[in-house]
Order: C-alpha cells, then structure tokens, then sequence
C-alpha cells in the first residue's frame, strides 16, 4: 500500500468513527469523572469557560438532530487537529539531507541560531 | 480521562502548566530527528486517528465507560516525540474547541494523558520488542501491553497532582485505588485498538512504524527487489 493511500484509508475511518460512530459512545461517566463523583474530588469543579462555544461537548450549535449535531463535531474535530499537527509537523521536519546541513541560515529566522540543524553528538 | 477546571488547584496547575510546555518544548527538537518528507504526513493522521477514536467512549463497568488516550499508540508509530505532541495537540484542539478538559488543566491534562502515555507506551514497548524476535505477532502483542500499562500509570500520575494540589481532601488511598482499578479495565480496551491498530498498519508497511523500524528484517524487505530485478537478467540472455 502506498504512503498516501495509507493516509487517505486512514483519514477515511477516522472520519467514519468521530462523525459516525462516536453516536453509539457510551454516555456513561469516563473513569475520572466517576471516581471523582463517587470520592467526592469534584467539589471544587468549575464549568469549562467556553461552554458556550458553538461545539462544546461535541454538539453543533443550531443543528437539532442528535446524530448529525456529533457528527459534524467530530468531523470538524478530525480536519482540524490534522491540519493544525499535519502544519507543525510539516514545520519541524528534517529537510531532505541535500538541503538540510547547508541551508542553515534559511532556517535561524525565527532568531535561533542553527544549532538546530546539526545533529546532536553521540558518544 | 479530562481533568475539568477546579480539580487541581491554581499553584499546582501552573506547574503542571510549565512542566507541559517544557516537554511539548523538549517534543519539538526531539521530533526533527523522527520526521521527514517521508513520515511527517502520517503525524497528521495519527492525530486526526486518535481524536476520532477518543471520541469512542466504551463502557468498562457498571455505570462507567473509559476511551483511547493513545500515547502508546501515537508514539508506536510516529516515535515517541511526535506522537506526543500529536496527542497535546488533540487535547489542545479538545479544550478549546469541544470545551473538553478545563482550559487551566491543559498542563495536567497535557502531562497525564501525553506525556506520561507517551514515555510509558514507548520504553514497554521498545523493551518488549527488542526482547522478542521480530514477527508481527510480537509487535501485535508488544504494543498490547504498553498501551495497557500506560493507562493506569497516567492514572496514578493524575492522583500524584491530586495529592499536592487537589482541591478537596480526600483518602488518597481510596483515590489511588479506584483511578488504578477502573483504569486497568480502560486499559484492556486502550490495548485492542492499540494492539488493531498498530498490527493493521504492520501488516501493511512495516518500514512506517516508528517503533519497529530498526527491527525488520532485511532479507523480508529485500527480496520483492530481486523478485522484481529476476526479470532482467533472463531478457539480456
């Protein structure tokens, strides 16, 4: 199997499991939030500050059927937290050995220096 | 296993808060040496991979249910570096989009549930794999019980925060107790999807998991090539 058809087959079941799947999750309270319920270490909880945010609790504002609501939730939770760890990844990653070691100063404009381009020693 | 605002009091958080950017800090650098042209895309889909399947909430008893937290899982196949920022970014994007895990608990959500999974995850299974011969099996089996331990030393982890920094007094002992208890059960379940998983991907392209890379078998991987090379010489004759 190819690199890219691994991901897209990949991308492909995640998108199935948060936008369709996640319906039949257990609403039952995960094994923190229980604990904490039954020994008494949730007294000083706080309500999340963005609980009015248009998909807290992974429901979409403004869409009634339950299914679809999750849904989309989780389908928007998919592509974001690809794109922004597909982004940073994308950031970080090791030039192709013909540019790395020599491209030093391309990469010092963030205003480190190009340490970071060098591998690190090893005894 | 989200820890809501107000669990852990503020000096604590904090420190939780620095400890979390320190590793994410220490994760960056760390993951410049596991990523390439070649492997950077596939960060983006064990993110996208392990937000979807947290969201899979299984119930592990009565009245209880438990999901993926997925260091193990992230580190297995992208190293233990991208993987965990892969899983700080899922609870980043979590709390602030989902309002899932409390805005002032990110550090110790980030140090549960990233971090320690992560390191945890990576030396059980890096240890059981190097102890083993290769086989898909032993990889299959490999990650079953790294992702099974990590599940309720990021348990202990939180009630170490709770300890110094909980909001209510509590027994500790009782604490401990029930967050190891229940937490071995959601880690039978975090083993299957880890232990699926990562034996999916194996079956597939072994050369892309991280955890395995340096232990294949380099006549398996050659010989497709002198399959395929075989040809040549019977036309030039």
């Amino acid at each position: 199997m190819s690199r890219r058809a691994l991901v897209l087959v990949g991308l492909l079941l995640a998108v199935v499991l948060a936008g369709g799947a996640s319906y039949w999750a257990s609403s039952a309270p995960d094994g923190l939030n229980k604990v904490a319920a039954d020994q008494g270490l949730d007294k000083g909880a706080k309500d999340h500050q963005l609980d009015d945010s248009p998909l807290a609790a992974y429901e979409t504002d403004g869409v009634g059927d339950g299914r679809l609501s999750g849904g989309l939730a989780g389908v928007v939770g998919v592509a974001v937290t690809f794109l922004l760890v597909g982004g940073l990844v994308w950031g970080v990653r090791r030039r192709n050995a013909s540019t790395d070691a020599t491209d030093a100063p391309d990469t010092a404009t963030d205003g480190r220096d190009s340490d970071d381009d060098r591998e690190p020693a090893r005894p | 296993m989200h820890v809501p605002d107000g669990f852990i009091d503020a000096p604590v958080s904090v420190g939780a808060g620095v400890l979390a950017a320190a590793g994410v800090a220490v994760c960056l650098r760390g993951a410049r040496r596991e990523l390439d042209d070649r492997t950077a895309p596939l960060a983006g889909l064990v993110a996208a991979f392990v937000f979807a399947v947290q969201m899979l909430n299984f119930p592990v008893a009565a009245g209880t249910s438990g999901h993926l937290l997925g260091g193990a899982l992230a580190a297995i196949l992208v190293g233990p570096y991208t993987g965990a920022l892969c899983v700080a970014v899922v609870l980043l994007v979590q709390s602030l989009l989902f309002a899932d895990g409390g805005l002032t608990a990110l550090g110790v959500n980030v140090v549960d549930m990233s971090l320690v999974t992560v390191v945890v995850g990576w030396f059980v299974f890096r240890a059981l794999i190097k102890a083993l011969a290769y086989s898909k099996r032993a990889v299959t089996a490999s990650a079953f019980v790294a992702a099974l331990v990590s599940v309720p030393v990021s348990a202990l982890a939180f009630v170490g925060f709770y300890a110094i920094g909980g909001t209510t007094d509590v027994s500790l002992a009782a604490v401990t107790t029930a967050m190891v208890g229940v937490h071995v059960l959601i880690g039978l379940g975090e083993a299957v999807i880890t232990a699926l998983t990562v034996g999916s991907v194996v079956a597939v392209r072994p050369d892309l998991v991280a955890g395995v890379r340096d232990r294949l078998p380099t006549l398996d991987l050659r010989r497709p090539a002198v399959a395929a090379a075989a040809p040549a010489p019977r036309s030039g004759a």
